[in-house]
């Protein structure tokens, strides 16, 4: 006899558009966004777009935790769409206070933005809030869980020289477990298709991530992962969600870090992806970060591109 | 007070009886258990279409009085037992101050003869302060009525004491119950470590975490004699031990929760903390398994672990929040859905699993229905079709998964040394 439980947590007023995970997003809205993404990109040699798509709209960056790229990549995208930016970091807010999440966010709520971008240090911290606020709420990152502006722009990177994501071989190479870049990239690269390899040493790589979407294998050996790999997505070692001794931090590189070395059993056209910020001599050599390989500003200056797109989706245009 | 309980079907798994059967009741206790009871001169429920049954026995609840009272006093949360169809619980000590003193004890005791609807049984700590150093007053907390000594959701880590306390307890004939979990197998976790784990991104509780523990008090108990009842349990392995220890005649009984027979981790979604508890949902597997223990015996009884938050406490980041789920109004309607509408057992058995059983792990004298004995009574259908609604909680906590819930049957009247403490809404 099954036991059934009633819908009580289903996220989200119906007409609320949140981007809260990879894992949510369909093909097609997926395809929409890289799309719109492309729309917004600045030609070569031609100055960035400057919209009025979200003129009087307000949107709110709430980051609980320290962000460079991410947050200034929101903030570039909804001011070139016309938006108005509020930015509110831990330290400026009542948080510190001991106000709770619950609170602070009925708080900004009530001064009706038209989005939340919200990153937090645990994981489904958006999640659970998007069960009481109608306000959309787009993730910049939470805990160990999503990151999925991080995967789309990975996505719209690999497409600038690939011509499909589908059948391609994607190392992903790293913290796997600590990883919400891992997560969205997985669950977005599965979507199309693409063979996924997660590497890392055992105490990183949990066996059950292959269980989260179909296409995934592990393996512990980094020759493995990147032979013949069309992608390779190195991750930065989070020493700061690591409560506890995972790896000896002076063998890492000596076992997972990508040197040029590791070049020559990929394909021929392979590109290096890192999420930022980068650690040079602990994820990868400096000849791979400067090589002609690397996708790392690439990714960057697209990380704009597609916010623009997400703020455009969620606010409805 | 005289009652007669008329037409109903009587179940007592003791005395294996099954049968209609009419219960008068004089002066709280049960004076006759006849086929047809007549008379004219008392008050009458009338039980035609319920089964009546020896009332009903939680050994694993949480009341919070002293110190957390917000969260539930001994009143609230033994209102709520009289409502989920049970007489007697028995509380765990973590409140604040601990109970690991006969003044505590005494403190419960006396509040709950005051204020309580159901009979209610202290347990005391195993350590002082369940720090896990010191040996609590056992002997003392004993003689002011508590009835058994655990450590819950602080388990004792140090197996020096652990095995002291047992020998210590089994000379005052008292059972250990363990809360298994090796703190620092699930250091940090929030659910069980599988594939859901991964895929939310939170923190794995691993199965080990709970075995190891099960191991080391199976292999405790052996050398000490000491009765062990391991709280809660929730995987296959640790079953499968308990089963092997239950062969080699060791003194080894345990519980499952109705959560943890009736769902999995693939049920956590939106990150509720509705669904965070320890020990965390496990796999359809652990289910089987744990289902297949309450079949064979292995398993002895159902126990809620009924574990009131307040609503603030746990609306919050979902690592941020406390475990535990409120239970004991769902336990009678999850158990009947699961096990007797699924066609596991007989209703005796499940009777068994709720008064003779459970009563028998601690060594407490209830649920038996018998001439003579106490009035304490559970009356539930097996067919009223039902929807829990928390916010009509007699709890004073809304934690529960089972919100919305639809149960075809659950209790319909809870009656204790003679008097109906709780009868259903619709049934009054």
């Amino acid at each position: 006899m099954a036991i059934t439980l009633p819908a009580n947590v289903t996220a989200t007023p119906a007409n609320t558009r949140n981007l809260l995970g990879a894992e949510d997003l369909s093909r097609a809205e997926i395809e929409w966004l890289l799309e719109r993404g492309r729309f917004y990109k600045p030609q070569r040699n031609e100055p960035p777009k400057k919209l009025d798509t979200l003129r009087g709209r307000s949107i709110v960056n709430l980051f609980f935790e320290p962000s460079t790229r991410t947050r200034t990549s929101f903030e570039i995208a909804a001011k070139r769409l016309g938006a108005d930016t509020i930015g509110i970091q831990t330290q400026g807010s009542s948080l510190s206070k001991g106000e709770s999440l619950v609170d602070t966010l009925n708080t900004l709520a009530a001064m009706s933005p038209d989005a939340i971008v919200m990153r937090h240090a645990a994981s489904g911290a958006p999640h659970f809030l998007s069960r009481y606020l109608s306000t959309p709420m787009i993730n910049a990152g939470d805990g160990r869980h999503e990151h999925p502006t991080q995967a789309l722009l990975d996505a719209f990177t690999i497409l600038e020289v690939k011509d499909t994501l589908e059948g391609l071989r994607v190392a992903i190479i790293g913290d796997i477990s600590h990883s919400r870049v891992a997560r969205s990239n997985v669950h977005l690269l599965a979507k199309f298709g693409a063979a996924i390899v997660l590497c890392g040493p055992a105490t990183m790589v949990s066996g059950n991530m292959a269980g989260i979407a179909p296409g995934v294998t592990l393996t512990y050996d980094m020759n493995e992962a990147v032979a013949d790999a069309d992608v390779i997505m190195m991750l930065r070692v989070q020493l700061e969600r690591q409560n506890v001794e995972i790896f000896p931090k002076s063998e890492y590189f000596q076992f997972y870090g990508l040197t040029l070395e590791h070049l020559k059993p990929a394909k021929p056209d392979a590109i290096v992806l890192h999420p930022g910020p980068i650690n040079r001599g602990r994820e990868l050599s400096n000849e791979v970060a400067d090589s002609q390989r690397s996708m790392i500003l690439n990714q960057v200056e697209n990380g704009v591109a597609i916010r623009m797109a997400v703020l455009e989706w969620v606010c409805g245009g | 007070m005289n009652l007669l309980i008329k037409n109903g079907r009587a179940i007592d798994p003791q005395t294996k009886l099954d049968g209609r059967r009419d219960v008068l009741i004089e002066g709280g206790k049960i004076a006759a258990v006849e086929p047809a009871i007549d008379k004219a001169d008392v008050e009458t429920l009338d039980a035609a279409g319920l089964i009546v049954a020896p009332g009903f026995v939680d050994i694993h609840v949480h009341l919070r009085e002293p110190g957390i009272e917000h969260a539930e006093t001994i009143e609230s949360g033994s209102k709520a037992a009289a409502a989920g169809g049970f007489t007697a619980v028995c509380c765990m000590p973590n409140t604040i101050p601990v109970n690991d003193s006969a003044q505590v004890t005494s403190f419960i005791v006396e509040r709950a003869r005051r204020y309580a609807p159901v009979h209610v049984h202290p347990i005391g700590a195993v350590t002082k302060g369940s720090k896990g150093e010191q040996l609590a007053d056992i002997g003392a907390m004993r003689n002011e009525g508590a009835a058994a000594i655990s450590d819950d959701g602080i388990p004792v880590m140090n197996s020096g004491i652990m095995r002291r306390a047992m020998k210590y307890a089994a000379s005052f004939g008292m059972t250990v119950i363990d809360h298994c979990e090796d703190l620092n197998l699930s250091s940090g976790g929030d659910i069980h470590e599988g594939v859901q784990c991964a895929r939310l991104g939170l923190r794995g509780i691993s199965a080990s975490s709970e075995e190891v523990m099960v191991a080391r008090d199976i292999i405790l108990a052996a050398e000490t004699g000491a009765h062990v009842h391991v709280a809660h349990i929730s995987t296959k392995n640790s079953i499968a031990m308990v089963r092997q220890a239950k062969k080699l005649g060791l003194p080894v009984t345990a519980e499952v929760t109705p959560h943890h027979f009736t769902i999995t981790d693939e049920h956590i979604r939106g990150y509720d903390s509705n669904y965070k508890m320890k020990p965390p949902l496990r796999t359809p597997e652990d289910i089987e398994a744990a289902l297949e223990g309450l079949v064979d015996g292995t398993i002895d009884c159902i126990a809620t672990d009924h574990a009131p938050h307040t609503g603030n406490t746990k609306m919050q980041e979902f690592e941020r929040c406390p475990f535990g789920i409120t239970g004991l109004e769902t336990a009678l309607g999850l158990a009947l859905e699961k096990l007797y509408h699924g066609g596991l057992v007989d209703l005796t058995h499940l009777v068994r699993l709720f008064t003779t059983d459970a009563a028998d792990c601690l060594g407490l004298r209830r649920g038996r229905l018998f001439a003579g004995g106490p009035a304490d009574l559970t009356l539930f259908s097996t067919e009223r079709e039902w929807t829990y609604d928390v916010n009509a909680t007699l709890s004073k906590s809304k934690n529960s998964p089972f919100h919305g819930c639809r149960f075809r049957g659950g209790p319909a009247a809870t009656i204790v040394n003679g008097r109906v403490v709780w009868s259903a809404p619709d049934s009054a």
